[in-house]
């Protein structure tokens, strides 16, 4: 009834883009997309493990998971969820170690109630690939290994979507109605959105672009996300994708934003260096250099002008630091 | 036409012995804002109820409240070259604090108990080593300086007839902010005696030697809780929170793994309520609440959350930069009042 109650409202609301629309065409589907290829994923799981069945499965799941990582905020927050979905960047190898006790140990940890509360590190699209991707032969059978993750991650998926579909997405569109102890004003609403923008950008910038690449003298390939299954390019482009979706979802003026993204993915789809080895070679490194120079001109665009045209910025105090 | 009982009351007003907290409503904290282009200063109820609003010359940063008369010394964001006594019935500018030459605020004070000194955080402009200043609270007058045991010392708070001090570690450019020893770093808890001696000193393990400690809240039995600002690896979670008792090693209180990297490495505030301790991220849009053994509690959603005090026994009041005052408890925030500005880094109770 609850959710009949809010699709309706979703119908009544203009078609101009502002939150609502960020909520309706973005956020749920979003979400909805990544409940739906982890329980795919995990149902491919339940009929084989055999790698080369399950590698498109776990794509799947990853992208749309590309497609939702930037909300930082709401029921993906809650326990943990968005870490035991994506376990990354994880400079001190947490992940291997605790799926190491996992592989060889014991099964009763790899029922679901168990597995749940397993380290965030061991879970995920990471202990995924190191499975379906593994760099050296593994030293037990991961079957069992696989279906719990996989079973892991769908129901994790399933609850984020299930909690915005049942509340938290009503909460966010009615921002500023009597009732809305959560967000007293439209502006806050568009606030917290805004910073996801922004926030997804750097992390962009700092952590998939700025981690493989290094120095100039120190570059580090070997910190690219997901490399073993050759995605670390395919998720920057993803994320530039989806964000500027959800900017389009905000507002339809923000033209310079738009165009500055625009160019960012073009570099992005010719890329042409799937796992980032190329950052070690002077002249590949280039091209990767050139990409991350885009993203810095679109988060430049978004605090000019995305943030006036939101009537938004950095918080006042987040953005201060002291 | 003078009443006898008019007449009575006038004796009596004219009988106080000097003004007091009373005359501006009796607020419970202090709060520095910015409300469209202008900045403020506000007295607030425990009920989130705004006493009375003040300008401010400049954006302030924290506020320290004289403990009988309605003084508040208000400081400039640091590297601050003033601070100016307010006071809160008139608004007027009673005195500006200028540091001596090479000495510049660095955004904390605190009175003595008796009200009688103003304790300031400086550093020398050049190196950022932490001095304490003193202030002849009456007058405002230069006294004297201490050394505050470490570089850029930041918030400052008064246990017993001592001083503890969180010397920050970081050295900043005294003209820009620019950090300029983060490799090296070294942050520190001191506590400095009535005569300026260091009596204790604590420093983290090497590991930590990047988590800059910088701001107070004391609990009921003189142990000190810490918050801390990340410096290092932005994805290495460490502790934001920890727990000293002058005498013993300091112990760090890390939230649970799936929690651990919510407050994004940074802790704005801290208060200390009762048998909790509530911490907030501005950058993480968070607070963190802990028992004060330094068991994690709960993590509450609330963008820009900056400002939080102690209200009564385990409840806490909290601002935020979209003009929100809410108590916050482990069950949640419940929204007070919410006002057309931008309410500022820190709350100051008044004690």
């Amino acid at each position: 009834m609850r959710a009949l109650t809010l699709a309706l409202m979703l119908i009544a609301t203009p078609a101009l883009a502002d939150f609502p629309e960020t909520v309706q065409r973005h956020i749920l589907p979003g979400y909805q997309a990544l409940a739906e290829s982890t329980a795919a994923l995990a149902a491919q799981a339940e009929k084989t493990c055999d790698v080369a069945a399950l590698q498109p499965a776990y794509h799947a799941a990853y992208d749309a998971w590309m497609s939702v990582q930037h909300l930082r905020f709401g029921p993906v927050e809650t326990d943990g969820r968005g870490l035991s979905i994506l376990y990354w960047p994880d400079p001190k190898a947490m992940g291997a170690k605790a799926q190491k006790g996992l592989l060889a140990g014991d099964p009763t940890k790899l029922t679901p109630a168990a597995f749940a509360e397993q380290s965030v590190a061991a879970r995920g699209l990471l202990s995924l690939e190191r499975l379906l991707y593994p760099a050296e032969p593994l030293t037990a059978d991961p079957c069992p290994l696989i279906r719990a993750t996989a079973t892991d991650l769908a129901a994790t998926s399933a609850k984020v979507f299930e909690e915005w579909q049942g509340g938290f997405a009503e909460t966010l569109i009615t921002a500023g109605e009597v009732g809305n102890k959560v967000y007293l004003t439209r502006p806050e609403a568009r606030q917290v959105l805004f910073t996801q923008v922004v926030t997804g950008l750097e992390f962009l910038d700092d952590q998939r672009l700025g981690r493989p690449l290094g120095d100039f003298d120190a570059p580090h390939p070997e910190r690219a996300e997901a490399r073993a299954s050759g995605r670390s390019a395919r998720n920057v482009l993803l994320s530039l994708q989806a964000l500027r979706q959800m900017v389009e979802t905000l507002t339809p003026d923000a033209p310079n934003t738009v165009a500055a993204f625009d160019h960012a993915i073009h570099l992005a789809e010719t890329l042409d260096d799937p796992a980032f080895a190329g950052i070690a070679d002077p002249g590949k490194r280039l091209k990767v250099e050139i990409l991350q120079q885009a993203v810095d001109h679109v988060r430049e665009l978004v605090m000019s002008e995305l943030a006036p045209e939101l009537d938004v910025g950095i918080g006042f105090n987040a953005a201060d630091g002291d | 036409m003078a009443t006898r009982r008019g007449f009575l009351a006038g004796l009596a007003a004219l009988a106080l012995p000097c003004p007091s907290w009373a005359d501006v409503g009796a607020p419970a904290f202090l709060a520095a804002a910015k409300a469209g282009e202008d900045f403020v200063l506000h007295g607030l109820s425990a009920a989130g109820e705004s006493l009375f609003s003040l300008p401010l010359p400049a954006r302030g940063h924290a506020a320290a409240a004289h403990p009988s008369r309605p003084l508040a010394v208000a400081f400039a964001r640091r590297p601050g070259t003033f601070a100016v006594v307010i006071d809160c019935r008139s608004g007027d500018v009673t005195a500006r604090l200028t540091p001596p030459e090479g000495r510049q605020f660095n955004g904390h004070g605190v009175f003595s108990a008796d009200g009688a000194v103003l304790y300031t955080s400086e550093v020398v402009a050049e190196g950022s080593e932490g001095r304490i200043g003193l202030w002849d609270a009456v007058r405002f007058s230069r006294i004297g300086e201490w050394a505050s045991g470490g570089i850029g010392p930041h918030d400052m708070k008064r246990l017993g007839d001592h001083l503890v001090v969180a010397n920050g570690g970081i050295q900043t450019d005294p003209k820009d902010r620019t950090k300029l020893n983060i490799d090296s770093m070294r942050p520190n808890l001191s506590l400095i005696g009535a005569d300026g001696a260091l009596a204790d000193q604590v420093a983290l393990a090497p590991d930590f030697h990047q988590n800059s400690i910088r701001h107070l809240a004391l609990g009921p039995k003189g142990a000190v809780a810490f918050a801390m600002q990340w410096e290092g690896d932005p994805t290495t979670a460490v502790p934001q929170l920890g727990l000293w008792t002058p005498g013993k090693a300091p112990v760090l209180c890390p939230p649970p793994e799936a929690e651990a990297l919510r407050m994004q490495g940074y802790a704005g505030s801290i208060a200390w309520s009762g048998d909790q301790i509530a911490m907030t991220s501005p950058k993480g849009g968070v607070a963190m609440i802990f028992a004060d053994t330094g068991a994690h509690l709960a993590t509450i959603e609330r963008p820009d959350i900056c400002g939080v005090a102690a209200l009564s026994q385990g409840d806490f009041l909290a601002s935020d930069g979209a003009g929100g005052l809410s108590s916050l408890t482990a069950q949640g925030l419940v929204r007070l009042s919410q006002d057309a500005l931008s309410w500022d880094n820190h709350l100051v109770a008044l004690v």
